[in-house]
């Protein structure tokens, strides 16, 4: 698929799973999607391990986009990023944007064809400073 | 320095952080999300349960491959931040470094580890242990006493106000507790110190 691939990253899967519904529910199949959430183990918490997998299942040639919700979230997710490395790495940007909205925005952005630049600056302007 | 016993290096901190896993969790349920210690604790037991593949590579490989596994297996913000200190560690370090090559690897270690953080010095994390200790490394302190240091600088965290991580969500209110992941740093620097001291 062309379109730019979204990855929802929550410490809870609940929440992840339930923003990655909220996002099929306004762009259908049209845009690649896939969410994690939990440390793996069964607690709360984010996977690098996963979130590489959730990566790899909305690869899209367009590009990636990353939400994320708290702190340990992004930096997990900047690791994955980090191991994937390039030349993939450079299509994947983690947006500075609160989860919920940042990912429906995102990809209502990404649905329409835009490039994973204007889907990263749609979920940033959601981000006051 | 003399050949250095990974496999029991690895055991021992190991059970350092194992011992000390709810003391961790104490700390970060007072000023974070209270997962610490068993994080921590199931990291460094992924990686005891592989020491001995570890221990058979050259050091600056070990390093490495230890950091990714702490990557892979912690599970919180810790896992890449303590991964990356590791990871970095291994990619500066030589493969039978004396104390200049680690002083500088470690350099240079923090260094990534305050970028993967976003952070720096002050800001009430790990950080703030691992400044003073490189600097007693490059001081030439004994190995007992850069562990009375890396106490003394995790104690240090506790009248600070956090400024990274869940702790800074809180605001004044992280003022009086240490540091979570300022404790486990100490306590790795003593358990290193200690094997480090006895093989030399």
């Amino acid at each position: 698929m062309s379109n730019v691939g979204i990855v929802i990253v929550s410490h809870s899967p609940l929440v992840a799973e339930g923003t990655a519904d909220m996002v099929r529910q306004m762009v259908g199949d049209e845009v690649p999607l896939a969410w994690c959430g939990g440390n793996g183990h069964g607690g709360l918490g984010t996977s690098v391990e996963a979130i590489m997998g959730a990566i790899d299942k909305a690869w899209s040639e367009a590009g990636v986009a990353i939400l994320v919700d708290l702190g340990g979230a992004e930096t997990n997710s900047e690791m994955a990023v980090e191991m994937i490395g390039e030349p993939r790495a450079q299509k994947i940007i983690v947006c500075n944007a609160p989860i919920v909205e940042g990912a429906v925005m995102a990809a209502t952005e990404s649905s329409g064809g835009a490039s994973l630049k204007e889907v990263v600056a749609t979920a940033h302007e959601l981000s006051p400073s | 320095m003399a050949a250095l016993n990974l496999a029991g290096l690895i055991a021992a901190a190991a059970d350092a952080i194992a011992a000390h896993a709810e003391e961790l969790t104490a700390l970060d349920q007072a000023i974070g999300d209270g997962d610490h210690g068993l994080n921590m604790k199931r990291g460094f037991e992924a990686v005891r349960a592989e020491a001995d593949a570890f221990a058979a590579k050259p050091l600056p490989d070990a390093l490495k491959a230890i950091g990714t596994k702490l990557v892979m297996t912690v599970g919180g913000a810790s896992g890449p931040l303590f991964g990356t200190l590791f990871m970095a560690l291994g990619k500066e370090i030589s493969a039978d470094p004396d104390r200049a090559d680690l002083t500088a690897a470690f350099g240079r270690a923090i260094e990534a580890v305050a970028a993967r953080g976003k952070s720096q010095i002050g800001q009430k994390t790990m950080l703030d242990v691992l400044q003073p200790v490189q600097e007693a490394l490059a001081g030439g302190k004994t190995t007992a006493e850069i562990a009375d240091i890396a106490d003394a600088a995790a104690e240090a965290t506790v009248p600070m106000r956090a400024l990274r991580g869940r702790a800074s969500f809180l605001g004044d209110r992280s003022i009086g507790h240490m540091d979570a992941g300022a404790r486990s740093t100490a306590l790795l620097v003593r358990t290193v110190g200690q094997a480090i001291g006895e093989s030399a």
